[in-house]
């Protein structure tokens, strides 16, 4: 059951075959034998239970809120949550309790929606790896799959499966291995640069990022105001066109927002690729891309090439330029966004009483890691009047730039752009920890950032098992607001090649009543 | 801009005998909080003395996560403002961040629009008097550099004592607009009467209460001096100003501090200074963290403000979500320029008159009401009105509205005046008894007090002939051709008559008398 597809948990619950109050406590019961994952920074049993008795009385009554009545979600730690702790894995907001909801949990809620708890992640969402918040890293839950197990090595003694296990990339890694591991039918993240493709991509389930505008942020806790969108993780992608029918759309709350009422839609099954021009991104041919991705990808170009699309090259020549333009115009956000992190009227206060200024210093010293200071350095440092227009006015220009590479592309006639959505499988953590942050960052939003700087949709889609038997998936961007077209084909994809379940021992004995939703036939 | 060099320079001051002349600039720069039901980008209400923070949504505490969304209201007055002086208004503006920490500003920045304000390149027409007698008024116009919308901070409250700083945040997040203009002034006079007029066009058009005792109006002064021939001299920038009155001292103090000092061979710092009232002389701000450097950013959640004219209104917008400038300035209520002009060429009355009329709020309406209700002529009734009502309301610190004498009241004792019923000394009487405020009519108070004119010209007749025969010498004096003792004369009639009698009437009564 807890396997099952949120579409198809939804018809359970409508059928009778499950009651919400059963469903939340299995999941309930998941996170806690799966609590070495550190998936959840917070686990809100009493509210979850208290929300699915209440969803269990509408269905009793034959009045369901809608798909997702009854639903078990999960919320990353950085959108506002009233009455549940909203942490963003900082000392800084350690204990803080926000007296509003963010606009996507209230619609959640509005729905019926039941909510399991908050999702570990980067600080402030500052990261790729979800390694560097204050409640430890994430573990990947391929990391503990037979699947892994058996390509790692032969015998892999208790030793070996600590130094092994491998990240769940980020920054929404905590709400991908919730999703991944079955604690939850779908998760919020948050996408700046690739902080929810990434981890879907690495954790083998599905990470949308809307178009910039079609989700309200209100709540969410922002790190770069003019990238940030909401993302939704799901298990496949007709679940991800549900979540993003119930919260897409105008909110009069964040002035960003699309003035239009959004329509909801379902997916149809494509039939005929004929029609479609795929384009194949030269610039995506990054260095570093592994070649086993490499190959994963074309392949996936000939899928497309042999269904009957047309599938062209095509080149973005500015996205070489895009992560470092990212980088000043991030840091610069992030420096004025953390300015509010004073410890005067939340959060965190140092004892220092010195003076104001020197009480500042050290609430900030102590709720800050490093990463998150250093960010605000250089952010600091670029907005600089002597700074200004050498940095961030370049790097906005070079932003234009491209935006207009996607532009012209699109224009061309190309409808949708496959790439890779990381440049290879997940590290294991102890050689992730190798590099630093920044290099970090780097590296993995080097294929997703783009996407950000210019306000497109994407999609990773889990497409097949690397050698070592970890998820990669690729990733499709569309036209802005063109999300409909961009998931029907991400889900004829998705059938296409069979993503294999993941076989964890921990959920085999939590959910004894298998619910066949995929077969393991496997895409490679 | 030929207009304004010539207004910059249009009086050099000059210190004392022995200093040499210096020429002065003044600019300005003002924050008017505009006046609206909620702030600038949240639904909090916007009140003056409610209790601390009573007024602070999550927004204007910065909670993290919160968003700002521009209120409509604000626009519309600053776009009001920016048409009543003069300015272009930029169908697209843009909102920027000005980062600074400070324990009233809780978000560590303030959202201003730094980059392309709403209101550029305007003018403001102010006319002050140029002698003493308050008689001579000449018109000078400074430039307006731009109007931009910005939030309010809130307030810190220092407890020395026991170290602590209290913040109250319900202004903070309130809309302002900040208006600069350009240092086309050159002295504190003409600064008072710049601001003045300004004053009185923002509440003209409601756009701020602009009272300065309650912040609404904040004034910083720019001064700068130099000799002529030489590159302009190093500004300092005077704050805490509270009144026009002080902003007149605070700029002339900070003149002539700059000249003596650079007449001393010293040197002028580039430096905020404050006014202190009680000494009235500007003294050096601590300078809280030195050179700032704001580090300003566009603001990334509010996209750029679009404006609309007549021409590039979209047809099938809806009008709750635009905002036409057009439509705007065709409902701008008479400024107080033109309404100066209509009463002058409308009731007759000097200038200057005019002038006194719309410096007191509601005083021109009460004088239009009069007039309507009385026979007597305007230029009369200004007298009245300037001379009597508003000394009386000056003495007891009362405004218009308080006035214990309404204008139906005041018309009704003109009318008896006019009607010749009473003696303008009589009506003198009644109105000191009106201020009493005790709800009785002119009518009744004549009667009352036996006010009214002698009508029975026997009986005058015959108070004349008495003095004429009480006074002889006098008499002897104007016939020996001394005309100016008549006066005395009437004026014994007049009190005999205890002011009861009509002075024309008695002049010729005691004319005829003495020439037969």
């Amino acid at each position: 059951m807890l396997r099952a597809s949120l579409r198809q948990v939804s018809a359970a619950l409508k059928e009778g075959r499950v009651a919400p109050t059963e469903l939340c406590q299995r999941c309930l019961a998941l996170i806690k034998s799966t609590k070495f994952l550190n998936a959840y920074i917070t686990v809100a049993e009493e509210t979850a239970m208290k929300q699915a008795e209440e969803s269990e009385e509408r269905y009793k009554k034959g009045q369901p809120l809608g798909i997702l009545d009854g639903i078990p979600i999960a919320v990353k730690d950085n959108f506002n949550t009233a009455g549940i702790e909203t942490t963003c894995a900082s000392n800084m907001l350690k204990g803080y309790i926000s007296p509003y909801n963010a606009t996507v949990v209230q619609k959640l809620l509005d729905q019926g929606a039941v909510l399991l708890g908050k999702t570990n992640l980067d600080e402030f969402a500052m990261g790729s790896g979800s390694t560097d918040g204050v409640f430890g890293p994430v573990r990947n839950p391929w990391s503990y799959s037979k699947q892994y197990k058996e390509k790692s090595g032969p015998k892999s003694h208790p030793e070996d499966e600590e130094s092994n296990w491998v990240i769940t990339g980020g920054s929404s890694g905590g709400s991908a291995a919730a999703v991944a591991s079955f604690t939850c039918f779908a998760a919020l993240g948050s996408d700046t640069g690739g902080s929810t493709r990434n981890p879907a991509a690495h954790c083998g389930v599905v990470g949308l990022k809307p178009t910039y505008g079609l989700i309200s942020r209100h709540g969410l806790i922002p790190l770069v105001n003019s990238m940030d969108v909401p993302g939704i993780l799901t298990r496949c992608v007709d679940d991800a066109a549900v979540l993003l029918g119930s919260l897409a759309g105008h909110d009069p709350k964040d002035s960003t927002t699309i003035q239009d009422d959004f329509m909801p839609f379902e997916l149809h099954n494509l039939a005929d690729v004929s029609k479609l021009s795929i384009g194949i991104p030269k610039e995506y041919h990054a260095p570093g891309l592994s070649s086993e991705m490499l190959a994963l990808w074309s392949k996936a170009a000939d899928l497309f090439k042999n269904a009957g699309a047309k599938v062209v090259e095509v080149s973005l020549p500015h996205t070489p330029y895009s992560i470092v333009c990212y980088h000043v115009l991030c840091t610069a956000e992030v420096a004025s966004n953390m300015a509010r992190f004073d410890g005067l009227e939340y959060g965190h206060r140092s004892d220092m009483k010195d003076s104001t200024e020197s009480l500042y210093a050290a609430t900030r010293r102590e709720g800050f890691n490093d990463v998150v200071r250093g960010r605000i350095l250089s952010g600091n440092y670029f907005l600089l009047k002597q700074n200004y227009e050498k940095y961030f006015v370049k790097a906005q220009k070079v932003r234009r730039l491209i935006a207009n590479d996607f532009v012209k592309v699109f224009r061309s006639g190309v409808d949708i752009l496959l790439t890779p959505t990381t440049l290879r499988d997940a590290a294991p953590y102890t050689e992730f920890i190798q590099e630093d942050n920044r290099t970090r960052s780097a590296q993995d939003d080097i294929l997703t950032q783009a996407a950000n700087m210019a306000g497109l949709p994407a999609i990773s889609v889990p497409t097949a098992l690397s050698e070592r038997g970890l998820p990669v998936g690729l990733q499709f961007i569309g036209r802005s607001f063109q999300e409909k077209q961009l998931l029907t084909v991400a889900k004829w994809f998705e059938k296409q090649v069979q993503f294999p379940l993941i076989q964890l021992e921990e959920v085999k004995r939590h959910d004894s009543d298998v619910f066949q939703y995929q077969k393991s036939a496997s895409f490679s | 801009n030929g207009t304004s060099q010539s207004s910059s320079l249009c009086k050099t001051t000059s210190n004392t005998a022995k200093s040499s002349r210096k020429i002065v600039f003044v600019g300005l720069e003002i924050h008017a909080q505009i006046s609206s039901n909620s702030k600038l980008f949240s639904g909090s209400q916007v009140q003056f003395a409610a209790p601390p923070n009573s007024l602070v949504s999550f927004f204007d505490a910065s909670l993290p996560g919160t968003l700002p969304v521009l209120n409509r209201r604000c626009v519309e007055a600053a776009v009001m403002t920016g048409l009543a002086l003069n300015c272009s208004i930029n169908k697209k503006s843009l909102f920027d961040r000005k980062h600074y920490f400070y324990a009233d500003l809780p978000a560590g920045y303030q959202i201003t629009q730094q980059r392309v304000p709403i209101a550029v390149n305007g003018s403001l027409s102010y006319s002050l008097c140029i002698d003493s007698k308050m008689s001579q008024m000449v018109t000078k116009t400074v430039r307006i550099k731009q109007i931009q919308l910005e939030q309010d901070s809130g307030k810190s409250l220092h407890d020395d004592t026991r170290s602590q700083t209290l913040v109250d945040l319900n202004r903070a997040g309130v809309g302002l607009m900040e208006v600069v203009m350009e240092p086309d002034m050159c002295c504190g006079e003409e600064a008072a009467a710049a601001v003045r007029e300004l004053q009185l066009i923002l509440q003209t058009l409601g756009s701020s209460q602009a009272v300065m005792a309650e912040g609404q109006l904040r004034v910083d002064a720019n001064v700068s001096v130099h000799h002529p021939g030489e590159p302009y001299g190093v500004r300092t920038e005077v704050k805490n100003i509270n009144s026009i009155r002080f902003l007149a001292k605070a700029i002339d103090y900070e003149i002539q501090r700059q000249i003596e000092e650079l007449e001393n061979g010293g040197t002028i710092l580039n430096e905020t200074r404050a006014f202190d009232s009680k000494l009235g002389c500007t003294v050096p701000m601590r300078d809280k963290e030195g050179k700032q450097d704001y580090r300003f950013m566009p603001e990334p959640n509010l996209p750029p403000l679009i404006l609309y004219d007549a021409k590039s209104l979209p047809a099938n917008m809806n009008h709750q979500q635009v905002i036409n400038i057009d439509w705007i300035h065709e409902r701008l209520p008479d400024l107080p320029s033109v309404k100066r002009k209509k009463l002058v060429e409308q009731y007759g009355i000097l200038p200057e008159h005019s002038f006194t009329l719309l410096n007191e709020e509601g005083l021109a309406e009460f004088f239009e009401s009069v007039v309507k209700q009385t026979q007597m002529k305007p230029k009369k009734v200004i007298g009245w009105i300037l001379k009597d009502l508003l000394s009386y309301l000056k003495q007891h610190s009362l405004t218009v509205k308080e006035s214990p004498v309404s204008s139906f009241v005041l018309a009704d004792l003109l009318n008896l005046l006019e009607k010749k019923e009473i003696s303008s000394t009589a009506a003198k009487q009644v109105l000191a008894e009106l201020w009493k405020g005790e709800g009785k009519t002119p009518l009744e108070i004549v009667k009352e007090q036996k006010l009214e004119l002698l009508q029975d010209q026997k009986e005058l007749e015959q108070i004349c002939q008495a003095v004429i025969d009480g006074h002889k010498n006098e008499v002897m004096a104007i016939k020996a051709g001394n005309p100016k003792v008549l006066n005395k004369l009437i004026g014994l009639v007049q009190k005999k008559t205890q002011g009861r009698s009509n002075p024309v009437l008695v002049k010729q009564l005691l004319e005829k008398k003495l020439s037969g």
